[in-house]
């Protein structure tokens, strides 16, 4: 099979950069914020990647711009080989049947006038303004009793629901265009862990279920752990480590991914009482004005001068996954 | 100077507990009707200790914290007691309180951002706590907000005590106010999810910053938070809360490796961990979290309990199963294993 083929969605070398006013009131000048700054991936259909990165990474930029609500400022989104950006509307409009997003804040997400069945039918509406009532309404319940909702909720309103039913309903939503793509951005970064376990496993066993195309973004990695096959790691617009996730949880090869692992706090006193070491120091540095070479150095205690010189590339090192450090085979991560 | 015969350290020697928290109910006004946010908890907290209270949104943790400081909202009541060395905060004329806060008990908010006041200096917003509350000149005040930026790691504080809080990172921001609230050196500091809007990176070096200042101050802390792995590395006790009442409270090893509630088991099991290799399962606990305007009758964690049987539709009363350790359970625990 040629490469086109094998993969569903091909980022190539996407850049992302926002204007941004800085200066004094009459020394006004524009600088770039690179949100994304060459960030290039693929996904096979049906596969689960995951994206995580703290904030400030590039992605939520990222998601905007696989689902074409956000155009790179250079570089590639290929959607079954086709480039997304350069669609004209009526084709794009088309797409987007098949790209789906699931967003943060479930309550925010859904409008509060109208009822849970009429925001579930609305893409339907809007796609297949023809299609029949009694069609509409069943898809509709279909779904709902897919994402764990009792039909008969369906003239309820937003307001009466707990956060991880909106997530549900949100969720029915994306789904009920039979997407192949679905783009979830921090879905459950809101909830409570109670509900948030409840939610990640819907969307692992609809993904199975469906054989959907999904990339769960996050903030920390032990969130994606369980619905990932693999994860991405982003740092100031640029992809860190790109590996299955057998790989990076039990072997992480950047420095970036083994302190954001370290930094998980476990539910364990003992555990905790016995980590001595500093994971990170400093902060993340301004986007608007990133480190030359790799982003990480600043905070990276194996920094050295090639660092501040070169920009890593991300390659292979031993393994399956690729990593963008240029001493990743040297060093040796803490456990 | 204090008007209440409060002496900032003599405090302490009276042999009385740090705080007292007795009956306390927090109940909101709405529109749906009477909504009771916390009902009829009772905890204490020895001076030095850490003492953290654990919840999910709805529990009542925030609410307790902002009760004991007379923080609630203009439709919000608070009843019960709560001591500090005695005295019952919830009585106190906002005369009183305002003496109490910032002096003797310290809070610090989830938001960093929205806690400083965006128009003033870091040091005019720092300064302004001592030279209100403990009359220090401007130029002795400096002096100790300087050092006291230091000890919370903020590089250069010299230069950086003339800038805006938007000068600073959410992690800065942070330091910042927790520096504002040891200030005073105060005997209790309440801490509202004091990282959780943060990054997981900066959040570590958040989590070291308060158990290094707790150890150097020997500064009592009220932890408030959803999170366990932040509980396992900062508390001595733990306090699990859910539907506005207290369902289990132990030392925090007890909490962690022998819990005895099925709420505390499960809630244990939902945090997904990185330390177990290999482990790619989500634990949820099933259902939804009860609606505090139509609680159902009896203990209100039974219809997502795995082990709830038909004594659960009568609430259970807080009994100490054993030393230290309360539980609100019929069953003792022992069949959690």
């Amino acid at each position: 099979m040629s490469d086109a083929g094998k993969f569903i969605l091909r980022v190539q070398d996407l850049q992302v950069y926002y204007p941004v006013e800085t200066g004094t009131l009459f020394k006004r000048q524009t600088t770039m914020l690179k949100a994304l700054n060459g960030v290039s991936f693929e996904m096979a259909p049906g596969e689960s990647l995951g994206i995580v990165g703290e904030s400030g990474c590039g992605k939520s930029t990222l998601a905007r711009a696989i689902l074409g609500l956000q155009q790179p400022t250079s570089g590639r989104v290929l959607w079954q080989s086709e480039p997304l950006h350069e669609m004209d509307a009526t084709t794009l409009r088309e797409k987007r049947k098949e790209l789906q997003i699931i967003f943060q804040d479930p309550t925010a997400s859904l409008n509060p006038r109208l009822k849970i069945g009429e925001i579930i039918a609305e893409p339907l509406h809007n796609f297949y303004p023809r299609m029949d009532k009694l069609q509409v309404e069943e898809r509709v319940k279909g779904m709902m009793q897919l994402v764990g909702l009792l039909p008969n909720m369906l003239n309820r309103y937003p307001h009466e629901f707990s956060g991880g039913q909106c997530q549900r309903v949100g969720i029915a939503r994306a789904l009920i265009l039979n997407p192949k793509l679905v783009v979830c951005d921090e879905p459950v970064s809101s909830l409570d862990v109670s509900i948030q376990a409840q939610i990640v496993n819907l969307l692992k066993n609809l993904q199975k279920k469906l054989s959907l195309s999904l990339i769960f973004i996050a903030h920390d990695l032990s969130v994606v752990k369980s619905i990932s096959e693999r994860v991405m790691v982003m740092y100031l617009g640029k992809v860190m480590e790109l590996a299955p996730r057998e790989e990076i949880y039990t072997r992480p090869r950047h420095p970036y991914t083994s302190d954001l692992m370290r930094a998980v706090p476990i539910p364990d006193p003992e555990v905790e009482r016995n980590k001595m070491d500093i994971v990170t120091y400093g902060d993340t540095p301004s986007p608007m004005n990133p480190p030359s070479g790799c982003p990480f150095r600043t905070r990276c205690p194996w920094a050295r001068k090639r660092c501040a010189e070169d920009v890593p590339i991300l390659r292979r090192v031993g393994g399956e996954g690729k990593v963008a450090c240029h001493y990743a085979d040297e060093i040796e991560l803490p456990e | 100077m204090r008007k209440f015969g409060y002496k900032t350290r003599s405090m302490a020697v009276t042999g009385k507990k740090l705080l007292e928290v007795e009956q306390l109910e927090v109940v909101f006004e709405t529109r749906d009707g009477e909504v009771k946010a916390v009902n009829k908890l009772d905890f204490s907290m020895q001076s030095g200790e850490t003492l953290a209270i654990v919840g999910e949104s709805g529990s009542g943790k925030s609410q307790t914290a902002l009760a004991i400081m007379k923080l609630l909202a203009a439709n919000g009541e608070a009843r019960g007691a709560a001591r500090f060395y005695g005295r019952n905060l919830l009585e106190m004329t906002a005369t009183e309180i305002n003496e109490v806060r910032g002096e003797h008990i310290a809070m610090i908010f989830q938001d960093p951002t929205s806690s400083l006041n965006p128009y003033m200096t870091i040091e005019e917003q720092m300064l302004e706590v001592l030279m209100r509350h403990r009359k220090m000149s401007r130029k002795d005040a400096r002096l100790r907000v300087l050092e006291m930026l230091t000890q919370v790691d903020i590089p250069d504080p010299q230069r950086r005590i003339r800038q805006y809080p938007h000068e600073y990172s959410g992690g800065m921001q942070q330091r910042v106010l927790i520096a504002m609230g040891l200030l005073c050196q105060p005997e209790l500091l309440i801490a509202d999810e004091p990282t959780t809007a943060l990054d997981v990176t900066v959040q570590d070096q958040i989590k070291r910053l308060m158990r290094e200042l707790k150890e150097k101050f020997n500064t009592s802390i009220l932890l408030i938070t959803h999170d366990l792995g932040v509980v396992a590395g900062l508390a001595d006790k733990v306090l699990v809360m859910y539907a506005g009442q207290l369902v289990e409270s132990a030392p925090v090893d007890e909490i962690f490796y022998r819990p005895r509630h099925p709420y505390t088991a499960a809630l244990l099991k939902a945090v997904p961990r990185l330390d177990q290799v290999g482990d790619y399962d989500m634990h949820p606990i099933p259902g939804n979290p009860p609606n505090l305007l139509n609680l159902p009758k009896g203990c209100p964690f039974r219809n997502r309990c795995e082990m709830a049987f038909d004594a659960c539709k009568q609430m259970p009363q807080v009994r100490e199963v054993v030393p230290g350790h309360r539980l609100r359970c019929f069953l003792d625990g022992d069949a959690l294993k």
